[in-house]
């Protein structure tokens, strides 16, 4: 099989890029050894579009992120996901902070990035459980949330209508080169292209040594978060930061897209690339240093907890340069925080650095064509949309009141939702406060009847993660 | 919009029995609302014996015990409508619902509120490591064996010794998995006793007390597990870890009411039971909005469901009727030992000539005095030879005690002399 370009890593930052460069007259594919989008880096994380007032001047987080968080509004408007500008808090807590709060308000006003100081007593107006010792609060209103997976998925999907191609469960094994460019060697047989772009995450260090030595290391460091039910989505309105440290954001307190709270997250370096488990040193850790910045914190609503693996690198910088010798080999290493709020930033600046001599199509798609949301319907409009499709009236999903019709619409899109958590990714079900208990019996049966396969066939996730194993015909007498 | 007097949110046995009590009180406008394709709740997915011991004194399977009550709610003519699920209740008591046919929304005048509870998961009591499949909630596990007919695992550890869990064990282990042993994070088990006997001792399946889960392998099947000792403030002993080498677990480490409707109404729940604050009547602080079964507090027995679902459903006629107006009693207090005391509150203390009340311990006791006081006054001393988290305790006091009652009647639990 060839391709003019092949991306290497479905994340955010593999997605935006096929996104943008699909307007371009060439065919492109997409590969992830993942059994979905975004089921990696971008899964996990604390999902901000940060407004860009944090890192530090002259570097390309600093320019990224300022320009990611001005297209983000546009971008999701014509991709149809959902963004909340919920604003931002950081809290100044001692005297000693106000070093560092000078030098984000500084930078903050030389980024042109919208800011305001508030007093303790302002600021508690709006959020009554900041702690006692708050003295001055940062707000930058222009801080944004999204749902990380959702603006992958959405812009994947606009790029396979403009004709690019995803392979998944195609892991990148070997690149060699040949007198056209690249072969790479995967785990579904031989790929040759033209160009590469590695923006394979934690193992972007790992591809990019298949075509030339590099001397810079991913170094995975963990950050492990508490998930809060719906119960507890009055505890904070804005995302609430400590003051930054040498260490990092500190713990944050993170409004989420669908009303939950997400408490963390800790830094931990694990040397791994696998370990996306849970500690309870990790997370007794959250408990105690979230008190610096609010109080009364409502941990008994916790209905999961998680982990992420950032991939860091030692210059603290995003590293995105053509591999050694190799005019078209483009490696993004070091992409973690704040990669998300540069997506979009970063997609164009690949773009600018390749000068791809390809044309502009004469006509490609930018919007999302799949924009039908039940949710947002009056109850009288899901009336009568539910006698149209009565699937849209059968909920499954108790806590988060998900319909068959809605479980049904996701499996049937373009990279349509297969397992069960590529369902739950996409609308929801098993999100909620029994994680699953009572819909994945449901979803599962969805599943298997509209994709014609077995129930025991039914993945949860990865291959081998199969939810029941096999079938006895019994019944409620058995 | 469709208006009906009364609204039973639930079909389950909470719901059913109001259903039926609502009726045999004179109210005829009555709609149950169920989720499921069929009444019962979760009685359809429990196939063994031992239910209605005290209701019909003989034992029957949870699908043959919901059976009864489904029956008499049809033969008094009660309309269910089931595979309809409740997805706003506004304080107004209007209820917004949906099915297959559309989405509606209903005016009441009272409502029952019976819609079971949801069970602890591993995300909520924070097991660390790594999150692969294998790991179920006992319930979810008792539906796709049951119901659906699955096999979900042939090597089985199950933490927490929850009833759920105890039943499961037995039923994994007669559908040829293998059961390794049970952890339990307290020094007892939750379980009722002829439970640990008839699912654990007569299959040799060990019950590990005061251990926990440490830590879970594999990915993405389960492969390990492995549990530690606790000292007694539950925090684990190092170098007590034992491993086995399983591809399933399930919890059973609780049971939570599903309140998620309640609250979204604006009516607070009490952290210790978390379901809503109710009177002797079942009903709550929001008046015509009533109670019962596991939305409430969580039961060990069925026939308490039912029984609490006749209270409720007596308190909504009443109600209906006008019966229920002027408030003026006594709070209810969880005194030494005792976890919470059910009802929090008695508005209308002359009004039936008997009161009941439920409790539970907070740790097992041996010999133990039950003491109920108005104040430091003493009104009742029950002695009983043992008392278990597990069994719910119940208290009557007739109503020329409670009439009389000036301060709060506390409930609490000493060591017997
Ligand atoms: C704890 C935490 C909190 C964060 N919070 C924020 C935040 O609030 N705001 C923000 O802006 N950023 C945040 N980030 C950073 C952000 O999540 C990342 O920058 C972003 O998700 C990176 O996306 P990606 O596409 O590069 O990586 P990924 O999503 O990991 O995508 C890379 C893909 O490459 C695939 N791949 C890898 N190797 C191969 C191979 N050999 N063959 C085929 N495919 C392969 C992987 O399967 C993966 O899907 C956070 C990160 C973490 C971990
Ligand atoms: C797994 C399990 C095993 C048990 N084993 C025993 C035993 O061996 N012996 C014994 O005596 N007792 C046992 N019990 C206890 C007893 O059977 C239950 O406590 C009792 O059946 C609960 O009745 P309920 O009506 O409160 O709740 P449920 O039976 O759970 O009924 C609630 C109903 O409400 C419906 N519902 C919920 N939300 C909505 C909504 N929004 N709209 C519409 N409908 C809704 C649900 O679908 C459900 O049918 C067991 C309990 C459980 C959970």
């Amino acid at each position: 099989m060839k391709y003019n370009i092949t991306i290497i890593g479905a994340g955010i930052i593999g997605s935006s890029i096929a996104y943008c460069l699909s307007k371009y007259d060439c065919s492109i594919l997409v590969v992830d050894k993942e059994n979905d989008i975004a089921n990696e880096v971008s899964m996990a994380n604390s999902a901000i579009v940060h407004a860009g007032h944090d890192p530090e001047d002259g570097t390309l987080k600093a320019l990224l992120n300022v320009e990611g968080n001005r297209m983000y509004p546009q971008l999701c408007e014509d991709i149809g996901a959902r963004i909340r500008h919920v604003g931002a808090y950081t809290v100044m807590t001692s005297p000693e902070q106000q070093a560092t709060m000078d030098a984000l308000i500084k930078r903050a006003e030389e980024r042109n990035i919208p800011y305001e100081v508030l007093t303790a007593e302002e600021a508690r107006k709006e959020e009554p459980n900041l702690a006692d010792d708050v003295i001055k609060v940062l707000s930058l209103p222009s801080t944004a949330i999204i749902i990380p997976w959702e603006v992958a998925l959405k812009q994947m999907q606009v790029a396979v209508l403009n004709g690019t191609e995803v392979k998944l469960n195609c892991e990148v094994k070997a690149i060699r080169k040949n007198e056209n460019g690249y072969v790479l060697e995967t785990s579904q047989g031989e790929i040759e292209t033209e160009y590469v772009i590695n923006c394979a995450g934690l193992y972007a260090d790992r591809i990019a040594n298949m075509i030339a030595p590099l001397d810079i290391h991913t170094n995975p460091r963990r950050g492990e978060y508490f998930v809060l039910s719906h119960d507890a989505k009055d505890f904070v309105h804005h995302i609430v930061y400590p003051i930054p440290t040498d260490k990092g954001k500190g713990i944050l307190a993170v409004p989420t897209v669908d009303e939950n709270i997400l408490l963390g997250p800790n830094a931990e370096e694990t040397g791994s690339c696998e370990a996306i488990n849970t500690t309870s040193s990790g997370l007794g850790y959250i408990r105690q240093e979230l008190a610096r910045s609010v109080k009364n914190v409502p941990f008994h609503h916790t209905i999961r907890t998680f982990a992420g693996l950032r991939p860091s690198i030692s210059t603290k910088d995003f590293y995105i340069k053509k591999a050694e010798g190799e005019e078209n080999f483009l490696n993004l290493l070091g992409i973690d925080s704040p990669g998300i709020a540069s997506a979009p930033a970063i997609a164009r600046y690949v773009d600018d650095l390749l000068k791809l001599p390809y044309e502009v199509k004469a006509s490609y798609e930018t919007k999302n064509p799949y924009r039908f949301n039940f949710q947002d319907l009056t109850p009288e409009e899901k009336d009568a949309y539910i006698k149209e499709h009565p699937a849209y009236g059968n909920i499954v999903c108790r806590c988060e009141q998900i319909s068959e019709g809605e479980i049904i619409q996701s499996i049937h899109e373009v990279l349509g939702a297969h397992s069960i958590k590529s369902v739950k990714k996409r609308v929801r079900p098993g999100m909620g406060k029994c994680q699953g208990g009572f819909c994945q019996p449901l979803v599962l049966e969805i599943l298997a009847r509209e994709l014609k396969v077995r129930p025991e066939d039914v993945l949860y996730d990865q291959i081998g993660s199969n939810v029941v194993l096999d079938w006895k015909g019994g019944n409620g007498n058995a | 919009m469709r208006k009906v007097q009364c609204v039973i949110i639930g079909g389950g046995s909470a719901g059913l029995a109001a259903a039926v009590e609502l009726k045999k009180n004179g109210i005829d406008d009555l709609l149950i609302l169920e989720k499921g394709p069929e009444p019962g709740g979760i009685l359809n997915q429990c196939i063994h014996n031992g239910f209605g011991l005290h209701e019909f004194k003989e034992e029957l399977s949870g699908p043959a015990y919901a059976e009864r009550f489904a029956d008499q709610a049809k033969e008094l003519g009660i309309p269910i409508e089931c595979n309809t699920t409740v997805t706003a209740f506004y304080p107004d008591k209007t209820i917004e619902v949906s099915n297959s046919s559309g989405y509606e929304i209903i005016q009441a005048e009272a409502v029952v509120l019976a819609m079971g509870c949801q069970e602890r998961t591993a995300g909520q009591i924070q097991i660390p490591g790594m999150r692969p499949q294998g790991v179920y909630t006992a319930g979810t596990a008792q539906r796709y064996v049951n119901i659906d007919g699955y096999s979900i695992g042939k090597r089985v550890f199950i933490l927490g010794s929850g009833d759920i869990g105890l039943i499961m064990a037995r039923r994994m282990t007669l559908e040829g998995a293998k059961v390794l042993g049970i952890a339990e994070l307290m020094p007892y088990s939750n379980g009722l006793q002829r439970n640990i006997v008839q699912c654990l001792k007569d299959y040799g399946i060990p019950l590990y007390l005061s251990h926990t889960v440490t830590n879970i392998e594999g990915f993405p099947r389960l492969n390990k597990v492995t549990i530690t000792e606790v000292d007694a403030n539950r925090r684990p002993i190092p170098g007590t870890e034992k491993v086995f080498e399983v591809d399933t677990l399930l919890l059973s480490v609780g049971l939570v009411p599903d309140n998620t409707l309640t609250v979204e109404a604006g009516i607070q729940l009490d952290p210790r039971t978390r379901g809503v604050e109710v009177n002797e009547y079942c009903e709550s602080p929001m008046p015509g909005v009533f109670a019962a079964g596991n939305v409430l507090h969580v039961h060990d027995l069925v026939d308490y469901v039912t029984a609490e679902g006749r209270k409720a459903g007596r308190g909504a006629a009443k109600y209906l009727k006008g019966e229920l107006k002027e408030r003026g009693g006594f709070p209810t207090k969880a005194g030494n030992g005792v976890g919470y005391v059910l009802p929090q509150r008695v508005d209308y203390p002359k009004e039936d000539p008997t009161v009941e009340f439920s409790f539970r311990v907070r740790t097992p006791y041996k010999n133990a005095k039950i003491v109920v006081r108005d104040g430091d006054t003493v009104l009742k001393e029950i002695k009983k030879p043992a008392l278990l988290p597990a069994e719910m305790e119940k208290v009557i006091l007739p109503n020329n005690v409670l009439a009389n009652i000036r301060n709060e009647l506390t409930i609490e639990v000493k060591e017997a002399e």
